[in-house]
């Protein structure tokens, strides 16, 4: 009698193969289609154009503190406190604007040097705003004092890179909450848009911080059309090559989202997804371990077995 | 002989009762089940409909639904097209846009910004004029219109009355 | 009265009391299993295996989980994801292996439609492994709700919506069956009850019946070749173990099993470490939302086939097609009307017909998924016709069959 079990066992995983190339790889690529195919250029930001001034800090500092910019922003290492605090600011604009001292570290040059010139357009969001009908995005473009606009863009650049800690240096927490966090709550990682929730000895401390971030996301609603969705579980529901593109350019994901372009670098934007991996797949480097030991062990297990099952069948043929 | 067969009869009968019992059971079972008083409560909602202002957006809340209110302006009466006029719910002698508040398309909750914008969707850019009519997709149709019945000058949501049958019938509401 | 007499050992003390040795040879040491199988036999024991991590893995999720709106999504992805040590471990054991579980049924299931494995005295056995299969299908789905993610709640919406009948409208029963006119805590617990305690307890009792039914036929074998049990099991037992065409059940064929289990295992866990996005949906990860529908709603892979039947047609006729695909498989046994019991390649064309039945579901499999648009929905609609035709014509094509 010819052993037939080779050839079952290889009709067996053919079927089951077929099965899931069909419903996982296949079915995704179909489903998909639009982010997986959506063009990534690395962080690259081509269609900005191109620093081509030198600058410097020291005049870019003048620039900051004059042009206007603290009036809205803090620069906490520069000793320059935020003007109203992230409640009454988002009740003003919308969204809390952010602190100064790291975005020479976490975004782009070219991002930040179009950003100050056209904010809407560097944020991708013209479909919003759009001047000609006089829909302002609420941050102010930058005119110029009077110079070279693109030398004094790039000493604003140059000034805020300066004092902003080294790119090696921010941490994934950093990046995230500096880029993402005064929209979208990470409630597993205790970060609220206003910031982490503190211990509170009193309840009704407490409760007062929770209206603060209520008040928050009141204005944040009417800003931006709906709540931004807490990011928790977002590297589970939506994994890395959705959120590394959505960051690069929301247009090219979620077409009209309200969602700006942040305009991190490519480093920043993989400390981010860091971060994302630590509050939604938090054992991931456990799995990884435990998982290479029970390999190894169900190996030996089934070794085992076949030398059982062979010493037990001698007898029956 | 006589003996087997009454046996037989009694234990017939009390198959019989164990199976009333059972069947008495099986009704206490079927009522556990029921949705309970407080959830079917919720899920009627009765509109007063004479507190409305005109060109002035309510929303209300329906089995955990934003349910948007809107009394619309004698401009707005006269002007309607036959699209608008199909949709439209009189109570009382007043003109009505009454739907669920979320966008047909991923059910986004759409903001009204005024008789010329209509409602905007600030997810996706869909576009609804003030009656519920789409003005501008993605959104694959008008607002959905939840179960209504008039009575009087009350809107009682959940409940299916005439008007909103023949909506139903005639497709222009799911 | 009973007699009983001093023990002389603990085997011997229990032996009076609960006849171990009688049972151990009915169950085991006696209970006769043809050598003229091949791997395939053993895909029961591996059901078990699987069946026995779903229980153990559910034990330690249960310690954790709480059943209500509020709670149950953060119970599950942060006290049971990341504060539980090894919380993440039984969770994915527990996803993999519901999903794996089904692969593993269908593969027994095929295997006893190849074989012939439901006629002549073993039509119980098929019938008790398709309510199995029910109770499974039944299990799988409750415990999908649990998470309450968009798709616990989206398919449960979908779900109890089909009871609503189509044209029938019978909203009143949809809503009993959620105890209220959307999933919401009354759903959520009925089904929390339903899969840690009613459902399990029905799975135990069938498995109990499924085993019971194959102890008188005993399993089938490969060649579909009547065995004489008493004469050939005499034979093992004078001591002609390699001349005898049986073996017994333990060890004899339990270090077969467990080889296979073996293997088998090695598949498992790599799929629990490194491949367990298929058994656990990325979009179950986004909290259940009622005001905002998923882009696509499909059900997990095993039901994708009987929900594409459902798809192509109109409510009313996909519906009936629907519960057509529910119950057809139960009747085989009556169905099929050839004398033959033997394996599909010598029945002429029930062979073709089996594997045509085969591919086209896994072909309906792949519709189920996929957007129902343009060339897709076409596929699936003759899909879905041509299931029904086969089994329409299943008793024409083996009541022609000759006998072998």
């Amino acid at each position: 009698m010819k052993n037939k079990e080779p050839i079952i066992l290889a009709v067996v995983v053919f079927f089951s193969l077929a099965t899931y190339y069909l419903v996982e790889p296949f079915a995704h690529h179909v489903l998909h289609k639009k982010v997986i195919e959506a063009k990534n250029e690395g962080f690259a930001y081509n269609d900005l154009p191109a620093i081509t001034k030198t600058g410097n800090a020291a005049s870019g500092k003048d620039l900051v503190v004059n042009g206007g910019c603290t009036g809205c922003h803090s620069i906490e290492v520069a000793g320059m406190p935020a003007p109203m605090d992230a409640v009454t600011a988002a009740g003003a604009y919308g969204v809390n604007p952010p602190d100064l001292s790291n975005a020479g570290a976490i975004y782009d040059a070219k991002f930040l040097a179009d950003l100050i010139k056209n904010p809407a357009h560097a944020l991708k969001v013209e479909h919003k705003f759009d001047a000609a009908k006089g829909e302002m995005h609420p941050m102010v473009s930058y005119y110029g004092m009077g110079g070279d606009i693109d030398q004094e863009v790039a000493d604003m650049v140059a000034y805020m890179q300066s004092i902003a800690v080294k790119p090696e240096d921010v941490t994934p927490a950093m990046a995230y909450e500096d880029a993402c966090g005064r929209c979208h709550s990470v409630e597993y990682e205790k970060w609220t848009q206003i910031g982490e929730k503190p211990k509170f000895k009193h309840e009704k401390d407490s409760l007062a911080f929770d209206i603060k971030v209520i008040e928050y996301q009141e204005s944040l609603i009417k800003y931006m059309g709906k709540l931004p969705p807490d990011l928790s579980m977002y590297i589970r529901s939506r994994g890395d090559d959705f959120l590394s593109k959505l960051i690069e350019n929301p247009q090219n994901i979620l077409e009209g989202t309200a969602m700006p372009r942040v305009g991190v670098t490519a480093d920043a934007a993989e400390k981010i997804i860091e971060h994302m991996k630590d509050a939604g797949d938090t054992k991931r480097h456990e799995r990884e371990e435990i998982g290479r030991n029970v390999m190894i062990y169900i190996i030996i297990f089934a070794i085992f077995a076949f030398l059982w099952k062979k010493q037990v069948w001698r007898d029956l043929h | 002989m006589h003996n087997s067969s009454r046996r037989g009869f009694m234990g017939k009968a009390f198959g019989a009762v164990a199976g009333v019992g059972a069947v008495g059971s099986l009704v206490a079972m079927k009522k556990t089940w029921d949705p309970l008083p407080s959830v079917k409560a919720a899920g009627f909602t009765t509109l007063d409909m004479s507190i409305y202002k005109e060109n002035q957006l309510v929303t209300e809340k329906w089995r955990g639904k934003p349910i948007f209110v809107l009394k619309k302006t004698a401009a707005m009466v006269a002007s309607q097209t036959d699209e608008q006029k199909e949709r439209d719910i009189v109570v009382d002698g007043s003109h009505f846009m009454l739907a669920i508040g979320l966008c047909t398309h991923l059910g986004c909750i759409p903001a009204y910004k005024g008789e010329a914008e209509g409602f905007l969707c600030a997810c996706h850019g869909g576009k609804f004029d003030w009656a519920g009519v789409v003005t501008q997709v993605p959104p694959p149709r008008g607002f959905d219109i939840p179960p209504f019945k008039i009575d009087g000058n009350k809107v009682i949501l959940g409940e299916v009355g005439p008007e909103y049958k023949q909506m139903k019938e005639t497709g222009i509401t799911l | 009265m009973a007699h009983f007499t001093k023990a002389t050992s603990v085997k011997d003390w229990l032996n009076q009391r609960l006849a171990v040795e009688k049972i151990e040879k009915v169950m085991a040491s006696e209970y006769w299993i043809p050598k003229n199988i091949n791997f395939l036999w053993a895909m029961g024991m591996v059901l078990v295996i699987t069946f026995a991590l779903l229980v153990v893995s559910g034990i330690f999720l249960l310690m954790y989980y709480v059943p209500t709106v509020d709670e149950a999504f953060y119970s599950v992805n942060y006290t049971i994801m990341r504060e539980v040590d090894f919380g993440w471990l039984w969770r994915h054991i527990h996803g993999v292996a519901a999903s794996v579980v089904f692969l593993v049924i269908y593969i027994h299931m095929f295997t006893g439609i190849y074989y012939g494995s439901y006629k002549k005295g073993r039509e119980l056995i098929w019938v008790s492994g398709m309510l199995l299969f029910v109770a499974f299908s039944a299990e799988a789905f409750s415990g999908y709700m649990l998470p309450w993610g968009q798709m616990s709640y989206w398919a449960g919406m979908v779900i109890t919506n089909l009871f609503a009948g189509g044209s029938l409208h019978a909203d009143g029963l949809v809503e009993w069956i959620r105890g209220d006119y959307v999933p919401a805590q009354a759903f959520l617990g009925r089904f929390f009850m339903l899969h840690v305690f009613l459902l399990p307890l029905a799975i135990m009792a069938l498995i109990g019946l499924h085993f019971a039914a194959l102890r008188i036929p005993h399993v089938n074998n490969q060649d579909g070749e009547e065995i004489d049990f008493d004469a050939e099991s005499k034979k093992y037992l004078d001591g002609d173990k390699a001349g005898s065409k049986v073996m017994r059940f333990a060890n004899d064929f339990m270090s077969k099993d467990m080889m296979v289990v073996g293997i088998f295992l090695i598949f498992f866990f790599y799929l629990v470490f490194w491949n367990y996005s298929f058994a656990m949906d990325p979009v179950n990860f986004d909290p259940a939302d009622g005001l905002k529908t998923p882009a696509h709603i499909y059900p997990e892979w095993y039901f994708l086939w009987s929900y594409e039947i459902l798809r192509p047609f109109n409510i009313d006729l996909g519906l009936i097609l629907f519960g057509f695909a529910q119950v057809i498989f139960v009747l085989l046994p009556w169905l099929d009307r050839s004398p033959n019991a033997v394996p599909a390649n010598r029945r002429g064309l029930f062979a073709i017909w089996f594997w045509v039945m085969l591919s086209n579901m896994i072909i309906l499999t792949a519709m189920g998924k996929l957007p129902p648009e343009g060339v897709f929905s076409q596929i699936g609609l003759v899909s879905a016709v041509l299931f029904v035709v086969q089994w329409i014509a299943l008793p024409f094509i083996t009541a022609r069959e000759k006998k072998v």
